[in-house]
């Protein structure tokens, strides 16, 4: 199984799309073509083994992630009447 | 399959040289990104490299002045404010050493450079922060400066460069504003808090101004930047857009601009010239603070070397485990 990541384009981050089946590195690149950007969707495309990903446990998201801060949000802080550019 | 353009062993010949560069400022000139993989100018790379890494190295030393006041911060909520700013200053370093690395440095040259003293960061991390009141003023102006020069740096046209900065910029936005709610508490306070927050604003003032670089008239790579798309504004146009903002808001906690020249024409506050020797001496190392600083590095990363060295030996163990497994 190869997981497949396209950049739709130039100075875009690659994206996960999805998956495949391919018997090697060559193989996946042209299938993740022919599967996943057969409208032009690319300007580039990443294949990588699912085997080599390294996943966090959705059951530990708590524990895993932590507190999410109110006060790390700029819509944390009041900026005053009249102010402008904070 | 692609060949990375580092990798090329051969050299190119002229005219595919000059196919290769004409495609490139091509590519520039549309507004398209460069990325890693694609050919680009030599001093297009060089350029590139040494503005990531100066601006990596600031994130890093930048967390030495703020760091000074975790312990003493005056209430919980202050020292959860700034532990979570210097944590995304950490952050914004390391996004930032990554994007210089794909461009074929590597991180232990970046580090070894800084450690040395032979890379530069930016000036306004080598003043000391004396009172509270100067995370206030960090926060206000040295952030707001920064995301002044950061904004226009989410369209430059290297492709990593551009992506850090889009991640930085939405953090940067809750650091300027916790500074500015940090000086309005003060300079509401008591007549000791108000002059606190004054004396801050008096010391910060001006090298908030010189961290937009020299004046465009001595800025050695304003051009080749500015064509590459690399820079989008001069510095003295960022530095005039930084004063018309910060302006009205030093009004508005009631604090002075220490600039007796500051006058508004009408659409620009014109100011007095900042002390462009003092800007010198502080970027080639006799600030107030860079001994100092270079000094807290070293020690952190000497002081961290069992650390990596444990992580590799414990990544090792498990390797072996898991082969007789």
């Amino acid at each position: 199984m190869w997981e497949v990541f396209v950049r739709s384009r130039a100075g875009l981050a690659h994206q996960h799309v999805g998956s495949l089946h391919a018997v090697d590195a060559e193989m996946a690149l042209a299938n993740a073509r022919d599967v996943y950007t057969r409208r032009g969707e690319g300007a580039s495309l990443w294949v990588v083994p699912a085997t080599e990903i390294v996943a966090s446990d959705p059951d530990d998201k708590e524990s895993f992630f932590g507190l999410d801060e109110e006060f790390r949000h700029p819509s944390h802080y009041v900026v005053p009447d009249g102010v402008v550019g904070i | 399959m692609y060949t990375q353009g580092l990798d090329q062993a051969e050299p190119l010949g002229d005219e595919e040289l000059s196919r290769l560069g004409e495609r490139f400022e091509a590519t520039v000139a549309a507004e398209e990104k460069v990325e890693p993989t694609d050919w680009m100018p030599d001093a297009y790379r060089t350029l590139l490299t040494r503005q990531i890494a100066q601006h990596a190295h600031s994130e890093i030393v930048g967390m030495l002045p703020e760091g000074n006041w975790l312990s003493r911060a005056p209430s919980l909520r202050r020292k959860g404010i700034l532990l979570a700013k210097v944590q995304d200053e950490a952050g914004h370093g390391l996004y930032l050493y990554s994007a210089a690395e794909t461009l074929g440095v590597t991180r232990d040259e970046l580090v070894d450079q800084l450690l040395a003293g032979t890379a530069k960061y930016s000036s306004i991390f080598n003043y000391p922060t004396l009172t509270w009141a100067d995370v206030g003023a960090i926060g206000w102006l040295v952030d707001g400066a920064a995301i002044m020069n950061q904004v226009p740096l989410c369209r430059c046209s290297y492709g990593p460069y551009a992506r850090a900065m889009v991640r930085i910029c939405r953090e940067e936005s809750f650091h300027q504003r916790q500074g500015f709610e940090v000086m309005t508490v003060l300079a509401q306070g008591t007549p000791a808090q108000k002059a606190m927050a004054q004396d801050a604003l008096d010391r910060w003032w001006w090298p908030s101004l010189m961290m937009f670089g020299p004046p465009d008239a001595q800025s050695v790579h304003n051009d080749r930047s500015l064509r590459w798309k690399v820079k989008r504004f001069t510095n003295d146009e960022l530095r005039q857009k930084f004063v018309d903002m910060t302006v009205p808001q030093a009004h508005f906690l009631g604090l002075t601009i220490p600039d007796d020249a500051l006058w508004y024409d009408g659409e620009h506050w014109v100011f007095g010239e900042p002390d462009w020797t003092e800007f010198t001496r502080v970027l080639s190392g006799d600030g107030p603070c860079n001994r100092e600083r270079l000094a807290a590095r070293r020690t952190a990363h000497d002081d961290g070397a069992w650390v990596r060295e444990a992580a590799v030996a414990h990544a090792e163990k498990r390797r072996r485990a898991d082969v007789v497994a």
